[in-house]
């Protein structure tokens, strides 16, 4: 997402004028939000599920839902074993840890979550963190430092971002997924200095994927390290789901791998793998890591039991793969206009006029029962209005050609399609 | 590299974001005079990085807020 706003978009507001505050920057944004819902439509960032009936259904504004529009590529959030286990470590352990990792904040099931992620990924360390928000935020702020030079993709997620303004080294984007533009900056960085690549595996906004077989040799040919953020990507893609990295054979040349627990794994963290010697040190120096409460044991237990699981989710992933191809190739014939020509993940975008007709299309799929993500400027590349649909490999191929049903009905009738 | 040359390359580089024709002079702002938002800086940034094969990152842009700014710290890394 390009989320990298710096600066504000608009010079800051003088504060001295009548009525004027804190709060007369945000007039812009309060006037668009009202406008949009003057036009009747449901507010699309204020939706509440009453009721969540499997990882594909809910009652959503009181209606029976399709959920297309979740990170649950998995389906993991109803799996009974996971539940179980979650249930039995709020037995055992309580309900939180009141602490930090590195104080009174990690038990039992922390070390086994992590144990669990150093297996799936075959990688020698790894540190969990609350949620995957704050690994970004405390890996690329505490390994680059005052005098390096971080090189990331401009459509980076808001947290890449953060975790560059939260630090102090020199922060070079180049445009997105341009090995060229990647290879000339690293070039250009003064000689001895230390040089952090940040890619992702997946970018949710279009659900493409980096070429990263290409971007980590360049990298690699400066004699820089790789991060790479592969939250859209695990339990999914690549031969035991380890994302992009795995799938294009360069993951053991990837010096850090960023994830999270709140998409396939199905439930709430964050986490750093890595095959670093020094890796470990990082508990001690990450503030986003110390300075803040462990994850609850009910979390740390689902999400190992569910980690452990997806080792052996490859039917599942072959599934979630035909799901995607029927969905992209059948909005593709229906006339819509599509993020990626080929599907590439879980994630299939649609490409909406504008933000107005975006709005009008996302409610009249609400109404038909189904809900996806309508993405907007700023978190869009090139300030498109975009109807994300992320698939879960619990969606069975009948539901796909419902939701199909869905969209042409609802096209037709917003004029999105003729 | 000169400061005249590069003031003239710079010049036409800003040119396909100059959206509203506005007058260039050295104390023309980016985000004020301009209305360039972050994304525009983004792209633009990246043209003068590969036209002068220079960098500017972000924690440097922070410091040019107006075009003179620009042509002095461009003038000044071409070296």
């Amino acid at each position: 997402m390009s989320e990298g706003v710096f600066q504000p978009d608009q010079p800051p507001a003088a504060l001295d004028g009548e009525g004027r505050d804190l709060f007369s920057k945000f007039d812009e944004l309060i006037a668009t939000r009202e406008n949009l819902l003057a036009q009747g439509v449901e507010d699309p960032f204020n939706l509440v599920m009453e009721q969540v009936l499997s990882p594909t259904r809910a009652i959503c504004n009181g209606r029976d839902t399709i959920l297309l529009g979740t990170y649950n590529y998995m389906g993991m959030t109803f799996d009974p074993e996971v539940i179980a286990a979650g249930k039995q470590a709020l037995d055992d352990f309580g309900a939180g840890t009141t602490g930090s990792r590195v104080l009174n904040g990690t038990y039992q099931g922390h070390r086994e979550v992590e144990q669990a992620l150093r297996e799936f990924y075959a990688m020698d360390h790894a540190m969990v963190f609350s949620t995957g928000y704050q690994a970004n935020l405390g890996i690329i702020s505490t390994i680059a430092g005052k005098g390096d030079y971080i090189i990331l993709d401009k459509d980076s997620h808001a947290s890449i971002w953060d975790g560059c303004a939260l630090g102090n080294a020199e922060v070079v984007p180049f445009r997105h997924n341009d090995i060229e533009a990647m290879d000339k900056r690293l070039g250009r960085i003064p000689e001895g200095a230390g040089k952090l690549v940040v890619l992702e595996g997946v970018y949710s906004m279009l659900g493409d994927v980096a070429p990263l077989a290409a971007m980590v040799a360049v990298a690699k040919r400066h004699g820089a390290m790789v991060l790479v953020d592969e939250a859209h990507s695990m339990g999914f893609i690549g031969e035991y789901g380890r994302g992009v990295a795995e799938a294009q054979g360069v993951l053991g040349e990837v010096d850090f791998v960023i994830g999270t627990f709140s998409k396939s794994v199905g439930t709430v963290g964050g986490f750093c793998v890595s095959n670093h010697p020094k890796f470990e040190i990082l508990r001690l120096v990450c503030r986003p890591y110390v300075f803040t409460a462990s994850l609850p044991p009910s979390v740390v237990a689902t999400a190992e039991t569910s980690i452990r699981k997806l080792m052996h989710g490859s039917n599942k992933r072959a599934h979630l793969w035909e799901n995607s191809k029927r969905l992209h190739g059948g909005l593709k014939a229906l006339g819509f206009q599509l993020g990626t020509e080929e599907p590439q993940s879980a994630i299939v975008a649609v490409i909406m006029p504008d933000l107005e007709r975006g709005a009008m299309m996302w409610e009249a799929l609400l109404k038909e029962g189904l809900y996806v993500n309508l993405a907007r400027p700023p978190a869009t590349p090139d300030n498109m209005t975009l109807l994300r649909c992320s698939l879960c490999a619990e969606h069975s191929a009948e539901e796909v050609e419902t939701i199909l049903g869905m969209f042409e009905r609802a096209g037709a009738r917003v004029g999105i399609i003729g | 590299m000169d400061r005249a040359a590069t003031d003239e390359r710079i010049r036409a580089l800003i040119e396909p974001f100059n959206k509203k024709g506005i007058a260039i002079t050295e104390a023309t702002t980016f985000a004020g005079d301009l209305e360039f938002d972050s994304l525009t800086v983004m792209d633009f940034v990246a043209e003068i990085e590969d036209a002068f094969d220079i960098i500017i990152s972000m924690n440097q842009q922070a410091e040019i807020e107006s075009y003179g700014q620009l042509v002095d710290a461009v003038s000044q890394m071409a070296d």
